[in-house]
């Protein structure tokens, strides 16, 4: 079973309780149309386990099918520089279709931070290295797709809808509770 | 471990949506593929619908050989898709991916062109499957290759394989790892 390589850090953006018995990781691109049906489900289960769980988004860009992962995931990671990560994370999976540069710009408009910064970080590619690391440390996980899930370390080989992920968090946290 | 054990479980008896192959039949002996040390065999296959390549023309330099079961998995990010970005460090270390299945030239190549794979696929199509069953990567039940991956030295030689339950995408990692040791290896059989 493949083990996350790389331990939730400083660089990670992080959704949640930060002392919540389940970190839920997910390897994911926002030009991938699995990954887009996997959005809403990944609020449900933060929203079904509430402080229980933490989740940490990290880009998995496969840039060769999705000519828009890499800029969609570098606009994030922008926004993350300005601490509004979440706002633009939601906002690229809720426009999904329309991904490139005139949406990035407006939905940095729209979160009121510099469209013209966006454009020559963008044209700069200067948020490139964040996202080759973390689909490195991706690959070096065995993440083999998107999106990819890890709970508590090991990689979510199942289902990811709503009912698998529920339940392989469920098994995690009931063992969680037996240990202590 | 009960926990993993429990999840693994699951993860064969329930319908996947990450990963592919889903209709295959898991029920059955896992092949024998080539361990580690074994020559391996030398092939010529088409990698385009006029054109052919064979392993021993890549000799001098490590090669990823990567059986599949089929083009076309419903999947995003599917195992050559991965090899497709991952490329660029597989080239890190002076190695070439192949991907090989029984899928024909034409299907390869309307295939590649469609997920913009920039690797060679290599058609395993007449006699169906016969590379696929010198490396013991064939599964007779289904008639396809299985998941199955080697990494060959740049002597001809196996130094890494690894047989993947057909409906689990194995990824970069193991090539990674293989790769980085052959390395290390060299670097202190140069020394």
């Amino acid at each position: 079973m493949a083990i996350l390589k790389v331990p939730v850090g400083p660089d990670d953006h992080i959704q949640g309780n930060p002392k919540a018995p389940i970190t839920l990781v997910e390897y994911g691109d926002y030009e991938c149309p699995a990954c887009g049906l996997a959005y809403p489900i990944v609020k449900a289960v933060q929203k079904h386990f509430g402080r229980n769980l933490r989740f940490i988004f990290r880009y998995f860009p496969l840039a060769q099918a999705h000519p828009n992962a890499e800029s969609a995931a570098e606009t994030a990671e922008w926004a993350a520089s300005h601490r509004r990560f979440w706002e633009m994370h939601d906002a690229l999976y809720e426009n999904q279709t329309m991904l490139g540069l005139p949406l990035y710009l407006a939905l940095a408009n729209a979160l009121q931070l510099p469209e013209v910064e966006l454009s020559v970080a963008l044209e700069n590619r200067i948020f490139h290295p964040k996202v080759r690391a973390d689909f490195m440390g991706g690959v070096r996980s065995g993440v083999n797709g998107t999106p990819t899930f890890f709970i508590n370390g090991r990689r979510h080989d199942a289902s990811y809808d709503f009912a698998h992920l529920v339940a392989a968090i469920d098994m995690e946290l009931e063992q969680a509770g037996t240990a202590s | 471990m009960a926990t993993a054990k429990r999840g693994q479980q699951q993860a064969m008896n329930q319908p996947q949506t990450t990963s592919e192959g889903g209709s295959y039949s898991r029920m059955r002996a896992p092949s024998k593929i080539l361990p580690p040390g074994a020559e391996a065999p030398d092939f010529r296959l088409r990698v385009t619908p006029d054109q052919d390549l064979s392993l021993s023309e890549l000799r001098g330099r490590p090669v990823i050989v990567a059986f599949y079961p089929a083009d076309w998995s419903p999947v995003c990010g599917d195992q050559m898709a991965i090899y497709n970005e991952v490329r660029p460090e597989f080239q890190k270390y002076g190695a070439e991916v192949l991907g090989i299945s029984v899928d024909g030239a034409w299907c390869h190549k309307a295939f590649a062109e469609h997920r913009n794979i920039r690797f060679p696929l290599l058609s395993d199509f007449e006699p169906k499957g016969e590379v696929a069953k010198s490396y013991g990567a064939y599964r007779y039940t289904e008639g396809v290759c299985e998941r199955a991956l080697f990494v060959i030295d740049k002597d001809g030689v196996v130094v890494w394989s690894y047989l993947s339950p057909i409906a689990v995408n194995p990824g970069a990692d193991g090539i990674l790892d293989a790769l980085e040791g052959l390395q290390q290896k060299e670097g202190v059989s140069a020394a």
